[in-house]
């Protein structure tokens, strides 16, 4: 049973409607208590990071997540999912994120040529060393909306990597957390792929 | 490399499509499901209603229709057509809809753009702006469906629409549409180096080298058409083959 959270942040139909047709057996979370019985957590996100982590703190999530998580208990993070993984971002100043990940998410550059924020389909090319994500969606374009990027770094958790402008990390990867910066639920059959995948690797 | 989108639009009047079609293997033609399912397989990147039933009560419909197609098909829905409160805009997005597209209610009540955005984020409001070109070198916006003209310049109104927040623009030339003699490039060009959000090219294509001049010379991010995939003179998988040939980066 894979536990979509739901912590206020939008609307989190399109991601049930992503695990039913895939015949993924999902409950939604609206509290840590409901955690018991669940074997992966799927964090849908959209909106500004202060929002989140605020709607996170106070609905007492953030000590559960980050005990989840550093458990080794199954994650997959999507979009401000993966961005609230890291200790804080450009967007919100002075607000914490669950700092799982060391570093701060950025705003893309302004530029004449790129918009922001970054709308539609990107190639997300996944790295060398990670064994998480399926080698047949390597460079598969997902959709993505998002104005705030992961800076690239060597470390061992980036798994994928994005070009718009620049080159960003947009999946992570880390024992049994995953999240990308992208919509598997709008990806159409490939996102489709990613998220059975999950729910395939907690079960 | 981020893509360039290809969007059918899909007229709406009664929870029906609105354009007759063309696709062979479709049961019943006029099911907006149906044609979704049939568009997604095709590989369009998004899909785009416009509800232009005349009377209120039936807009309800719409919003039940965008939450049936929500189950169906995975890919990014924009609604627009009757959005004129910041109310109408949470029941599109709370029913699945992605983006939310507004046209005369941004002109009449321009601050239901800064509400909408600062509420849902910039990232789906869009603002759909019909205009025409007028006799001072320069183009005039229209409301109800081309039909009134306002006082507006188009380019200061994309400007303007941008600053409150719209996060993408939906461009539409009422001298162009319907004609099948390709987009308003100028327009199209004028408006995208104006400003910092995607512009939607849509009205009057009708080759594939129209497609390709809008994303090339007119600088859209994506290009917007209805009766040509509706009537299947072209699939969107041959718009996107043709595009990928020309050396434009798309999704196939």
């Amino acid at each position: 049973m894979i536990g979509i959270l739901d912590y206020g942040m939008g609307n989190l139909g399109s991601v049930q409607n992503a695990c039913a047709a895939l015949d993924i057996p999902a409950r939604m979370l609206n509290a840590p208590s409901e955690m018991d019985g669940v074997s992966g957590v799927l964090m849908p996100g959209q909106g500004a990071f202060r929002d989140c982590m605020n709607h996170l703190q106070d609905q007492g999530w953030v000590e559960p997540l980050r005990e989840w998580i550093k458990a080794d208990k199954p994650f997959f993070g999507i979009c401000m999912g993966l961005q609230v993984l890291f200790e804080d971002s450009e967007e919100s100043p002075g607000s914490e994120g669950l700092a799982v990940l060391p570093g701060t998410v950025k705003k893309f550059p302004p530029s004449d040529e790129l918009k922001v924020p970054q709308m539609g389909w990107n190639r997300c090319k996944w790295d060398a060393k990670q064994t998480y994500f399926p080698a047949a969606l390597h460079e598969r374009h997902f959709y993505y909306v998002h104005s705030y990027y992961v800076p690239m770094t060597d470390a061992d958790w980036v798994a994928g990597t994005t070009t718009y402008g620049l080159e960003y990390v947009s999946a992570v990867s880390f024992g049994n957390c995953h999240a990308v910066q992208f919509h598997p639920e709008k990806s159409q059959a490939d996102g489709l792929k990613l998220l059975k995948h999950f729910s395939e690797t907690v079960s | 490399m981020l893509a360039k989108r290809i969007i059918p639009c899909l007229d709406i009047r009664n929870n029906r499509v609105v354009k007759g079609v063309n696709f062979v293997d479709l049961i019943d033609a006029g099911d907006p499901i149906q044609q979704a399912k049939a568009y997604e397989l095709q590989g369009a990147d998004e899909l785009t209603f416009l509800d232009i039933t005349a009377s209120h009560e039936r807009r309800e419909t719409v919003v039940d229709l965008v939450g049936k197609v929500g189950k169906e098909v995975f890919m990014p829905m924009t609604v627009g057509g009757g959005i004129r409160v910041a109310a109408d805009v949470r029941r599109m997005l709370n029913a699945g809809a992605d983006k939310v597209s507004i046209n005369t209610a941004a002109i009449l009540n321009p601050e239901i753009i800064d509400e909408a955005a600062a509420f849902y984020g910039c990232q789906c409001i869009v603002v759909a702006i019909d205009a025409r070109r007028n006799q001072k070198g320069g183009w005039t916006v229209y409301t109800h469906g081309g039909r009134e003209p306002t006082e507006l310049d188009a380019i200061d109104w994309a400007k303007e629409v941008v600053n409150r927040g719209a996060g993408e623009i939906l461009l539409t030339s009422m001298d162009a549409d319907g004609t099948k003699d390709g987009y308003d490039i100028e327009l199209t060009r004028t408006v995208a180096e104006a400003v910092g959000v995607p512009v939607i090219a849509s009205g009057g294509a009708g080759t594939l080298e129209h497609f390709a001049e809008a994303l090339t010379e007119g600088k859209a991010d994506a290009v917007l058409a209805a009766s040509l995939f509706h009537f299947g003179t072209f699939t969107i998988r041959e718009v996107k083959e043709y595009l990928r040939d020309q050396g434009i980066e798309v999704r196939i």
